[in-house]
């Protein structure tokens, strides 16, 4: 397969960046986006040229590293997949692909395709957690009995990967869908009501004070998100705000 | 204070003044409806509306606070989320993940704000001239024929069709979404869904159709 590649090269966080155009040669459809990016920056190193800076870690759709604006839609045309899985199988020979970092404010652009994330930790750190004492005293979670629709809300909710897709999806840059999903994921279990209140408090501070958008409800991000978090989880977020706001 | 502040206190307060207009706009459509049903109770409606110290002096200045509101608040938003993403893609396909109306309710309100101009031009400011500034006796009989004479022109009948069809697609979008901004989920959220869907093509269909008939039987 013969593709033209338009990639975003930004030497550091302070330069302009640009789209620069590669043309690749030999991509089989079995390779993943990522290994396709490697043919190509074997190439550029063999040639003498920097090569493609990008995100990457367990390449198989669990850490939430991989971030790539590919074609208009963060990780690509595929659905429920990250960048790392995604095959270029779904591309077709002659095919143009434009490759860009995921664009937003509370993310700023380190080099190439790679972004500052980290304003995803400190909204984690702000709340998403519970205090359980590990001094040996620790209560085996299994001695609480939990709905199993909760438990299994629960646990889909906890599937995020922090990837970003869904600020990187939404026109607004609103990172409502992680932060909920981060918040719902506590709030559906006995362990995590203690702390509820603060959480959601201070979750959705810290969300605003990164400088992301303000949802809009057009449902870009569940659409595009690799895990497909569910939008429900936002109403949930916002249900409880109001709940935690109205206490006090 | 943070709810007064935050990103979700902002979303709760477009929803509320949002849900507020529609109800107001549900109130509209019933009057207006009547006009083509049976002038008689259009008049006698309208000039109750039009004289009741409670609807006058109470309800629509609420109604205007809530129209400014929502107005001043989806500018705001508009602002801050295209703060949110100072460089924009290259390439972004909106389209594959998100629906036009969603992703343009800036513009669909735009227009809509720009129709309620021309409305209060027309209806507003006439009715307020013709009470409180010329002092005219009252007739409880002149709202149909006044009615009917604004429907004259077909210029104007079509800009309120037009802005119809835009209230239409902000509503399609806007109504069903202020449940979701409410943190609205429950066994009920389909049903609701569906009524918000119905509404949004029911009401403004209802005042089209109200404006080609006063249009056509002059």
């Amino acid at each position: 397969m013969k593709l033209t590649l338009k990639i975003w090269r930004q030497k550091n966080a302070t330069t302009k960046g640009e789209l620069k155009t590669y043309p690749i040669d030999g991509v089989e459809g079995d390779m993943s986006f990522l290994e396709m990016l490697d043919v190509l920056n074997e190439g550029l190193i063999n040639k003498g040229e920097e090569p493609v800076v990008f995100d990457h870690d367990c390449r198989e759709g669990i850490c939430g590293s991989c971030s790539l604006q590919i074609n208009g839609e963060p990780h690509g045309p595929d659905r429920l997949v990250t960048t790392c899985q995604l095959h270029m199988r779904m591309f077709n020979d002659g095919d143009t692909i434009v490759i860009e970092p995921f664009r937003a404010k509370a993310f700023p652009v380190i080099k190439d395709l790679v972004v500052d994330r980290t304003a995803f930790d400190r909204i984690q750190q702000a709340g998403g957690y519970i205090s359980v004492n590990t001094s040996g005293n620790t209560i085996d979670a299994n001695t609480i009995p939990i709905n199993k629709h909760d438990a299994d809300e629960s646990f889909n909710a906890a599937t995020c990967i922090g990837c970003g897709a869904c600020v990187a999806a939404c026109k607004n840059a609103s990172a409502m869908l992680f932060t909920s999903a981060k918040v719902s994921q506590f709030a559906l279990l006995p362990q995590g009501r203690i702390e509820a209140t603060e959480r959601v408090l201070n979750m959705v501070a810290q969300m605003d004070k990164e400088g992301f958008g303000n949802c809009t409800n057009t449902g870009a991000c569940e659409i595009e998100c690799p895990k497909g978090i569910s939008l429900e989880n936002i109403a949930r977020m916002n249900r409880e705000y109001l709940s935690a706001s109205l206490k006090g | 204070m943070a709810i007064l502040s935050s990103s979700i206190a902002r979303k709760v307060a477009m929803a509320l003044s949002g849900l507020f207009l529609v109800f107001f706009l549900a109130q509209h459509f019933t009057i207006n409806i009547t006009s083509v049903i049976d002038p008689d109770t259009f008049n006698s409606w309208s000039h109750f509306m039009g004289h009741n110290i409670l609807v006058q002096f109470i309800l629509q200045p609420v109604l205007m606070f809530g129209v400014v509101f929502h107005f001043i608040m989806g500018i705001v938003l508009e602002i801050k989320n295209n703060n949110a993403r100072q460089i924009s893609y290259k390439s972004f396909k909106g389209n594959k993940n998100s629906t036009w109306v969603s992703r343009n309710m800036i513009i669909s309100g735009a227009v809509v704000l720009a129709f309620l101009g021309l409305h209060f031009y027309d209806f507003w400011f006439p009715e307020i001239i013709h009470k409180y500034i010329e002092n005219n006796p009252l007739d409880p009989t002149r709202y149909y024929p006044e009615l009917v004479h604004k429907f004259e022109s077909p210029v104007r009948t079509g800009l309120y069709c037009l802005a119809f069809v835009l209230l239409m697609l902000h509503l399609w979008h806007g109504f069903s979404s202020s449940f979701q901004s409410m943190g609205w989920n429950n066994k009920y959220s389909k049903a609701l869904k569906g009524f918000t869907k119905f509404y949004a093509i029911f009401i403004p269909l209802g005042f089209i159709f109200i404006a080609l008939y006063l249009h056509f039987n002059q």
